[in-house]
């Protein structure tokens, strides 16, 4: 069938056991093993269709597997769904952001609704979106409203307890260099942490920057 | 609880900023009762006797405008997919939708229903009943209505869909206002209609979120 | 994708067995019931050969409430069970339902105009058929209300189960709210007795009714199965 990369034995962090996805009648990918020890990161790769962000949003429960299963540190998630979910960041295409409310107001809102850090000084100023912090979000271009949602990785990380499998679906869309080595800094800093994250890309500088620190991984293979 | 406050603080808000569109439904609701009059003439004993009716259909018909969008923006923009993720439960998330349309659609009708009562000459005897119909029948309005925003969310004419899907779930509830009204006009004891619209209340805040969370996961999905 | 037609694979060749004999059933069904119901059996005193409508009218009625039932009988076991024929059959129900409640309805305007002298009453049972048939319209145009046609399945089921809480408030609700407004209307079957020689012909149109929606409700997810196959046929050729 197919051949899992990374650490097989070890049962620390991510693992999955022959995953499958089914989308409306479409088969999108079957058998699909992947492992994925504390403090690495994995980047996806595949050309469309091939099923990345359904891959994420399986591992981040938001989506149901039609077979297999995903384990954290051995264990099957769906056995503590609520346990997964607080463990879960996940960062999809669209921006969850507001219009009609400001970039800290945006912030407050997730901080406070997960339970996070209610100071969101320290996020905005990783991102280098301080002095946006009180402009309403229509009025922020695309890269703006992307370092804005990214800005919630860092709400969690400076929590404690925030969460430990950072799912984010190409991240850097829409960003400018400097805004793509924010990300990177962030996400190494999630990875000395003992963090974990996978991440769908294209290509590009973020995976040139974390590369040091990355698995890779083709969905192609897996195709269905 | 304090996730429930916090997600109808941020849909107040919203509305806030949003200006008059919230009005809108409101506006929709004065207006669409001032057609009645052309259409079946200004006759002084027609409209007393039909007027409690067409308040309440039209109640309905301005309560479902403003539903398609309760749930829309936050699935199209994937605020829906964190809201899953939170610690905050669907269930809590369909209450706290619900209530926040209430307070941002029924309680203007409520608000405004008098108005009305007074354009189609109704007895001073029935504008107690109506408002006490308003405050207990619009609530199950909204409890109901955020099932049927949850189940078409995505779907192609979402608005219209969404009327076919309500309004026949709506007509118990409009039964029991439209009687309860007729039958202050006409001197009678409304406790029992008033009891049942009640119940109805209960049931729907009872049933309501739940229905509509497994909605919402099939449209997460 | 083998565990998911595993099932269906095996519904499609039971119901390819069934059907045939379905099918006769149905067929003998039917002769034998309109037989009796136009020959073998007597006119009413009162209403004369207007009365031959009740062994179209009653058993429809039947149906279009059975197959409500069937519907959320079957959406209780897709949501629950995540059963992957459950979702089929409530698909092929709902438009075989929604044709029982217009034939209910229609007979019923037939019989009602040289009886009561009226094509329509506001009364309970007219009433509540009528919201019927909009739940039945409700749930098909939910079905089909998507491009993933999983979600509206998932979607109307929820919706069928919403709305069979609502049929028992429709029917109490109507008759109270008749009893303040109107004197309650002719009821025909609350009749203290009926005529065995009326009885037999009303089973046997009842039974031929159930036995033709069996047949259609396999054909109908017979044909869904195969198309649901042909799609993914087309889709794996495109890879």
């Amino acid at each position: 069938m197919s051949i899992g990369i990374g650490n097989r034995g070890n049962v620390q962090g991510l693992t999955t056991h022959k995953l499958g996805c089914i989308r409306g009648e479409r088969a999108v990918f079957a058998g699909l093993d992947l492992a994925l020890n504390p403090g690495r990161a994995m980047l996806l790769s595949g050309p469309n269709g091939s099923g990345k962000s359904s891959l994420l949003r399986v591992l981040a429960g938001l989506l149901p597997a039609a077979g297999g299963r995903v384990d954290w540190e051995g264990t099957d998630v769906t056995e503590d769904r609520d346990g997964h979910r607080a463990r879960v960041a996940y960062i999809g295409h669209a921006d969850p952001l507001k219009p009609s409310l400001t970039a800290a107001e945006n912030l407050a809102f997730w901080a406070k609704l997960y339970g996070f850090d209610p100071d969101i000084e320290p996020a905005l100023f990783q991102f280098a979106i301080e002095p946006l912090a009180d402009v309403p979000v229509r009025y922020l271009s695309a890269g703006q409203r992307r370092r804005v949602t990214l800005a919630r990785l860092a709400l969690g990380q400076n929590s404690q307890a925030g969460p430990t499998l950072w799912l984010l679906d190409e991240p850097a869309t829409g960003l400018d260099p400097g805004a793509v080595s924010m990300l990177a800094n962030t996400i190494l800093a999630h990875l000395s942490n003992e963090g974990v994250a996978i991440i769908s890309t294209h290509g590009g500088r973020l995976d040139a920057l974390l590369n040091d620190h990355a698995d890779r991984f083709d969905m192609h293979e897996f195709a269905a | 609880m304090i996730g429930l406050c916090l997600l109808i603080r941020r849909d107040l808000r919203l509305a806030f900023r949003g200006g008059t569109d919230a009005m809108m439904g409101v506006i929709f609701f004065v207006l669409a009762a001032i057609l009645f009059p052309f259409g079946v003439g200004p006759d002084a004993a027609i409209l007393p006797r039909i007027g409690g009716g067409i308040i309440w259909v039209v109640a309905l018909l301005a309560a479902l405008l403003s539903l398609e969008r309760m749930f829309a923006g936050d699935h199209e923009d994937g605020s829906l997919d964190l809201l899953y993720l939170s610690p905050v439960s669907l269930g809590q998330l369909a209450l706290a939708k619900a209530i926040a349309h209430w307070l941002t659609s029924g309680v203007l009708l409520l608000i405004a229903s008098p108005v009305l009562a007074l354009l189609y000459n109704l007895p001073s005897s029935a504008f107690l009943p109506l408002v006490a119909t308003m405050a207990l029948g619009t609530p199950t309005l909204s409890l109901v209505g955020a099932i049927g925003a949850a189940l078409t969310l995505g779907a192609r004419r979402g608005g219209v869909l969404l009327a076919l899907l309500l309004l026949p779930l709506y007509i118990p509830v409009l039964i029991f206002d439209a009687g309860a009204i007729d039958g202050a006009i006409a001197g009678r004891d409304i406790t029992p209609q008033l009891m049942i619209l009640g119940g109805f209340l209960l049931a729907a805040l009872a049933l309501a979120p739940w229905a509509t969370a497994a909605a919402l996961r099939q449209a997460i999905e | 994708m083998l565990h998911r037609f595993a099932n269906p694979a095996r519904f499609s060749r039971i119901a390819a067995r069934v059907l045939p004999w379905s099918t006769a059933l149905t067929g003998l069904l039917f002769v034998a019931g309109i037989y009796f119901a136009l020959f073998a059996s007597p006119a009413d005193y009162q209403q004369g050969d207007t009365v031959r409508i009740m062994y179209v009218h009653v058993p429809s009625a039947w149906m279009a409430m059975g197959a409500y039932t069937f519907i959320a009988v079957m959406s209780a076991t897709s949501l629950i069970w995540k059963h992957p024929l459950a979702d089929i059959a409530a698909r092929a129900a709902a438009p075989l339902g929604a044709g029982f409640t217009v034939i209910v309805l229609t007979t019923g305007s037939l019989w009602g105009k040289p009886t009561w002298g009226t094509w329509w009453v506001w009364d309970a049972r007219l009433t509540s058929v009528l919201v019927l048939f909009f739940l039945y319209l409700g749930h098909i145009a939910l079905t089909h209300a998507f491009d993933n046609p999983q979600r509206g399945a998932k979607a109307a089921a929820v919706l069928a189960l919403v709305g069979f809480v609502n049929i028992p408030i429709i029917k109490f609700s109507v008759d109270w709210w008749n009893t303040l407004h109107q004197p309650a209307s002719l009821t025909r079957l609350d009749r203290p007795a009926i005529d065995p020689a009326m009885l037999t012909p009303l089973l046997l149109m009842g039974l031929a009714f159930m036995a033709y929606f069996i047949t259609m409700l396999l054909i109908r997810m017979r044909a869904d199965l195969n198309a649901a196959r042909a799609r993914a046929l087309q889709l794996s050729a495109a890879e």
